[in-house]
């Protein structure tokens, strides 16, 4: 069974098909690199499979389930384009509510873990607003990592990142991958992505132009899905 | 996790951000008061007619000072995108719902607990005398006043104007509640207990508070999630 099953999924916004029968999968253990222009239906695409929408027409299968069963959401990982942490609480309070929202056996525990390993353990009790962007970005991969989620979906995670911040996030996932999980990102930022993804997805309009393996060639040379499958 | 249990997570989160910052009680609480003050300045009734219109008074400032807190209920969780990871969280819609209505109930209630007195100093109304029969009508009004606006405010969360939205799709809604809480208050605040003729508003309150809820309870995942 496939970790993730995107089966002939079309979402409407209004009379616009911003997704249109896109069927793609992706096994345990493999990264699924998600490319394409600005619209063309990443980030819809991506927000989909994590059942902030549901698809108008096809389905979106997780591990054989439903995104919004409760038992695949505790399956999931998401970091979007904001940081989905508080501003108004301390790196502690919001690791530890995310951690009780997803049933974590032991929520402190898993908060300082996940603290330490992204270097943010001196300031647990620091409010967010008062840390620097950087800080914010690693805050927001531990929340996303703590429930040990086995499948990540990844929705443009370097642009704005630090390289402190991008180190800390290339080393999770590699052990992500180690670990069997499976990862989708979506990126403008080719060469990160492509040194990370074992397959590649293109989207143009909405629909998908390719999807396969990624070729050593194309980690060489992150413009070659563009230009043979793309509009150059 | 257990449904109540996340409930309180989420209610305490709310409260807990709310303390910290004050946005929505201090704006709240600052507009309550400062209607019974204009009030009390405004006009010069006699005793008697300030308790005919203490009802009105009371509820007309406890529904607008509301709408201040309920407008701050999703709209807190915009920031960074916060809406997403509870939408993500393995929590029904109801859980989320339930854990934000109970937070914005408390705020509500407490602006009201300390508007009371404010009400009473001002206009030189003895309002204690049905405390308790009182204290039950603030309690079911003000969650049905909660139930709407936070179902509400989940519904307009992604609309430019929501601060001007969301009055004017809760107000209409709350009719029957208003109407009920305000004669209540009204005959309470004189000194009558709830009688035969007036018990239909209690039930007509206690009526509304679960058929909303209720609704609301089912009809918020889709509003989450469409």
């Amino acid at each position: 069974m496939s970790a993730l099953a995107v089966e002939g999924v079309w979402k409407f916004y209004g009379d616009y098909a911003a997704l249109r029968n896109v069927q793609l999968a992706a096994e345990p253990g493999t990264c699924l690199a998600l490319i394409g222009r600005n619209g063309a239906g990443k980030t819809t695409l991506l927000r989909t499979i994590a059942g902030f929408s549901r698809p108008g027409r096809g389905r979106i299968l997780i591990h054989g389930k439903e995104p919004r069963e409760t038992e695949t959401r505790r399956q999931l990982g998401f970091i979007g384009h904001g940081i989905s942490v508080y501003d108004e609480l301390s790196a502690l309070e919001n690791l530890m509510l995310y951690g009780k929202l997803y049933g974590v056996a032991d929520p402190r525990k898993s908060a300082m873990e996940w603290l330490e390993r992204t270097g943010l353990e001196r300031v647990r009790d620091g409010l967010v607003r008062e840390f620097s962007r950087g800080m914010r970005q690693r805050l927001a991969v531990a929340r996303a990592f703590l429930h040990e989620p086995s499948v990540l979906l990844l929705d443009e995670p370097f642009t704005a990142l630090d390289d402190r911040a991008i180190a800390v996030l290339q080393t999770l996932l590699r052990q992500a991958l180690a670990d069997g999980k499976t990862i989708v990102i979506s990126t403008h930022q080719l060469r990160e992505a492509l040194d990370l993804a074992s397959h590649v997805a293109l989207l143009i309009r909405g629909e998908l132009a390719f999807h396969g393996p990624c070729t050593p060639e194309m980690a060489a040379d992150p413009g070659l899905v563009y230009a043979r499958y793309g509009e150059g | 996790m257990h449904f109540f249990r996340q409930v309180m997570v989420i209610a305490a989160k709310d409260l807990r951000a709310e303390i910290r910052t004050k946005e929505a009680v201090n704006a709240s609480l600052a507009f309550a008061i400062v209607i019974l003050l204009l009030f009390s300045f405004a006009f010069d009734p006699d005793l008697e007619t300030t308790q005919e219109m203490s009802g009105g008074l009371l509820w007309i400032v406890f529904a607008f000072a509301g709408t201040l807190i309920l407008n701050r209920s999703f709209a807190r969780e915009l920031p960074n995108d916060c809406l997403d990871a509870l939408v993500a969280a393995p929590i029904s819609g109801a859980a989320l719902f339930l854990g934000k209505a109970l937070a914005n109930y408390v705020l509500v209630l407490a602006v009201e607990l300390v508007s009371l007195p404010v009400f009473g100093i001002f206009n030189n109304v003895r309002w204690t005398s049905q405390f308790w029969e009182l204290m039950l009508v603030l309690l079911l009004g003000t969650w049905g006043l909660t139930v709407i606006g936070t179902v509400f405010s989940a519904l307009t969360v992604n609309i430019r104007l929501r601060e001007v939205m969301l009055p004017m799709l809760t107000y209409p809604i709350l009719v029957p509640a208003l109407m009920g809480s305000m004669l209540l208050t009204k005959d309470l605040v004189m000194g009558k207990p709830i009688a035969a003729d007036t018990l239909m508003w209690l039930k007509l309150l206690i009526g509304f508070d679960l058929m909303y809820t209720a609704a609301s309870l089912m009809l918020v995942e889709t509003v989450l999630v469409g």
